[in-house]
């Protein structure tokens, strides 16, 4: 029961927390102080108690879209385990619905760029759903890797599996698992070197084009999803990249935590040392993800 | 009964009588300009002026002669509302004919895209009027501006596009009007080189010296050595601030962090070294007619040579790192294209020019000041890409480091300032400038009494816009922003 309460709460609480960390992390690599690792809650705060600019043209999806969005990610959330720990909600075949509610998140907030009829919201949804088509796939084959390790289509038995398997025979699919799922990051958190969030040219924006008529407590809620969504999947990736367990729950919770600023700090570091990919080499990125996984699964059904 | 000869020849910074001035009439004018055009010279300045005569515009057009280093003008007066656009023939001339047409109420006859460059007196609004369109089922229209994202300069960008391919980008300026050659003949000529320095913000130095080198030549004001070495150093000081912010503002926009962050330091420590010389890092004050506001002591040069090497050690470890990153290699190079025949069509200037290969710079081809004594190597590379623009930044920031450390080794005694006469009446004077976004021309003419009447400034930015709608041809949408940085182009410095 407790475990499931702190389950939430970092949930809950800690997404914003990772986004400072890359941010510092990438203030270090380019010698300047950067700015408050709390910084993303102060704008929160901020921006909830700021008034919203609604354009005329838009429909409800357009409010609804944040809000449906930040609800099926905090669900995703629900479904993956952290650490060694049950999640709250498991079921036999909860993967398929995993899979569809960041399907659902997207497909929201596409909807809501193009009921904008902006140009530039259009030309941002026709790009995240391209690159999509090739995510999801990666996706797909990481999970079914982990199905076949464990044998199981509940998605707590399948995180758990590498903690559980251990042996050299699923360790190479592992590994390229690992690298597709740390593509499949960047990508699905429009990271460097696939999309910039920093940048304010709106022609080379993929996520922060989408939510640029988004104002005050909706956008809020929008960057307050994206840092959950960052958040679930890379406690996806870690329980494949660091498959450890203690025993004690107080040692596993804050090696977790330790664990997760890790991989934020990873994240700082790739975008810290390369250049953005152009925009028509992100599909090759993502296409070594999807063979990454692929392969991995093919090394598992030799 | 003595021919008239073609053409005037003089050189930069010099002034010439206007009675000497060759007037043709408009068939034998354009010829000789078509002829000379083809033949290898470019419009440097392509400008109308009161004849005095009622319903009778004065045209006049300046053709340089890089090999020689001379300039030609001559001139021919329209009477009537048109005259036969030489666009066709000579597609550098396009924005010039554009501007005659709407300061002087001159139709150029044929030509192929009339359109406001700024404004037409009150009731034309900018950015308005047809914009050039690609019709198809699949293809979409992509508008930005005038009011962007970020804090910069207001324009208007109409893409056509498939997807994500650009077939064709139309930029629509002229939000930045304010009129600056009506005040320069206008108001008081104590504030035209406070008008000069705020024509483009960021080529403070390169304007006022420009403005002074007019105001020189038309009253023949010999300046000391010593100021002109000042202003040289002053001049590439700016050329180094600005070359710097660019590498950092191109890193940015691929997403490079180390390099964008530590170039926008490097650029202020640069422009702390301007301030050195005058107190104000945009060098505001630095140059005046006849010479130098400021003068250097022996303290302050070899304190400069100090901050020089520092700052060219802290450039060259963050500029490297962007030249020898794999993923930023990538992202420069084949990137916006401006193939050499198309830079030398369009009288494309400065850094951009000499990206494409073509041999243009002032400093070297017509050489006034200090540069007329030392000959700086002309930087250019090939490759006609963002790569290239951003390269030969880099070369050029390493030679005007070295330039500026020769000239403060041997800095050349005397006074900083010399006697302005009063300025000779109907006469006219050129005066170019290599600014470091490329060429600033300032033209003036004075009347019967002495007084200024027409001045016409050309800013690097007038030819260059084009060069950047065309390298956007066949580019990806999403390399815009990093085309639009590597030329970087002045929009007040357009829009004047």
């Amino acid at each position: 029961m407790t475990n499931i309460f702190i389950h939430i709460a970092l949930l809950l609480i800690m997404p914003p927390l990772l986004l400072g960390v890359i941010n510092k992390t990438k203030a270090l690599f380019a010698g300047r102080r950067g700015p408050p690792v709390l910084q993303l809650y102060y704008d929160l705060i901020k921006l909830a108690r700021k008034g919203v600019v609604i354009s005329q043209v838009t429909t409800w999806v357009f409010t609804a879209a944040p809000v449906i969005t930040l609800t099926a990610i905090m669900l995703a959330g629900l479904m993956v385990p952290m650490g060694p720990f049950q999640s709250p909600v498991a079921f036999t075949g909860d993967l398929i619905l995993f899979a569809y509610l960041l399907a659902l998140s997207r497909f929201f907030t596409t909807t809501a760029a193009l009921d904008t009829g902006s140009a530039f919201e259009g030309m941002g949804a026709a790009r995240e759903v391209t690159f999509a088509c090739l995510s999801e796939p990666a996706l797909f084959f990481a999970l079914l890797v982990l199905a076949k390790m464990s044998g199981s289509l509940v998605l707590t038995n399948m995180l758990h599996a590498p903690l559980a398997a251990g042996s050299q025979a699923s360790a190479a699919s592992l590994v390229l698992v690992a690298g597709g799922l740390f593509i499949l990051l960047l990508a699905e958190n429009s990271r460097i070197p696939v999309d910039d969030p920093n940048t304010h040219l709106e022609l080379t924006m993929i996520h922060e084009v989408m939510v640029l008529d988004h104002s005050g407590p909706l956008l809020g809620i929008i960057l307050y999803g994206a840092a959950v969504k960052l958040f679930v999947l890379s406690a996806v990736l870690l329980h494949i990249v660091f498959p450890f367990q203690s025993g004690s729950a107080l040692l596993d919770w804050s090696l977790f935590v330790l664990e997760m600023l890790l991989t934020a700090v990873a994240v700082g570091v790739v975008e810290s040392v390369m250049a953005r990919l152009q925009m028509r080499n992100v599909q090759h990125l993502l296409i070594a993800a999807i063979l990454l996984c692929g392969f991995g699964f093919v090394l598992l059904m030799r | 009964m003595t021919v008239q000869p073609e053409m005037l020849t003089t050189i930069n910074g010099r002034s010439v009588a206007l009675d000497q001035i060759p007037r043709h009439d408009v068939k034998t004018f354009q010829h000789i300009v078509r002829r000379e055009i083809t033949g290898g010279q470019r419009a440097v300045s392509f400008f109308g002026a009161e004849s005095g005569q009622p319903g009778c515009t004065d045209l006049f057009i300046l053709l340089a002669n890089d090999e020689y280093s001379e300039l030609n003008i001559l001139s021919t007066r329209i009477e009537g509302g048109q005259f036969p656009s030489m666009t066709p023939d000579c597609n550098q001339l396009h924005l010039f004919e554009r501007e005659i047409a709407e300061q002087f109420g001159l139709k150029p006859e044929g030509h192929p895209w009339l359109k406001p460059v700024r404004y037409s007196g009150s009731s034309i609004q900018p950015g308005t009027g047809d914009f050039y369109r690609v019709e198809g089922e699949d293809i979409h229209e992509v508008s930005v501006g005038p009011v962007h994202a970020g804090i910069i300069e207001p324009g208007h960008f109409r893409f056509q596009c498939h997807g994500e391919h650009v077939y064709h980008l139309e930029i629509a300026l002229g939000y930045q009007h304010r009129g600056v050659e009506k005040a320069m003949v206008e108001q008081p000529a104590k504030r035209a080189l406070h008008y000069a320095e705020t024509l483009a913000g960021d080529t403070s130095i390169g304007h006022a010296t420009a403005y002074c080198q007019v105001v020189e030549a038309l009253s023949g004001c010999k300046k000391t050595v010593r100021a002109q070495a000042l202003r040289s150093i002053a001049l590439e000081l700016e050329r180094l601030a600005n070359h710097t912010g660019d590498l950092g503002a191109i890193a940015n926009d691929i997403g490079f962090l180390p390099t964008a962050s530590y170039c926008g330091r490097i650029r202020g420590d640069f422009l702390n070294m301007t301030a050195l010389l005058c107190g104000n890092r945009f060098g505001r004050g630095m140059i005046i007619p006849g010479g130098t506001g400021y003068d250097m002591d022996d303290a302050r040069i070899e304190e400069l040579q100090e901050r020089l090497s520092d700052g060219e050690k802290d450039a060259a470890n963050a500029i490297e790192l962007l030249f020898e990153t794999p993923s930023v290699l990538a992202r420069l190079e084949g990137k916006g294209l401006l193939p050499q025949d198309i830079c030398k069509t369009l009288g494309i200037v400065g850094p951009a020019a000499r990206a494409s290969g073509l041999q243009r710079d002032v400093r070297h081809d017509q050489p006034s000041g200090i540069y007329r004594f030392v000959q700086l190597p002309l930087s250019s590379w090939d490759t006609c890409d963002v790569f290239a623009r951003a390269y030969v930044r880099w070369l050029e920031i390493q030679q005007s480091i070295d330039f500026i450390r020769e000239q403060l080794r041997a800095m050349p005694a005397g006074s900083i300032q010399a006697e302005i006469g009063p300025l000779k009446p109907r006469h006219l004077a050129v005066s170019l400038i290599e600014g470091w976004r490329g060429e600033l021309c300032h033209v003036a003419l004075t009347g019967e009494t002495g007084a200024v009447t027409r001045y016409k400034i050309v800013d690097p930015s007038f030819h260059n816009w084009m060069g950047l709608a065309y390298a956007m041809r066949d580019q990806q949408i999403s390399d815009f922003p990093l085309c639009n940085k590597s030329f970087n182009l002045s929009y007040c410095g357009h829009d004047l």
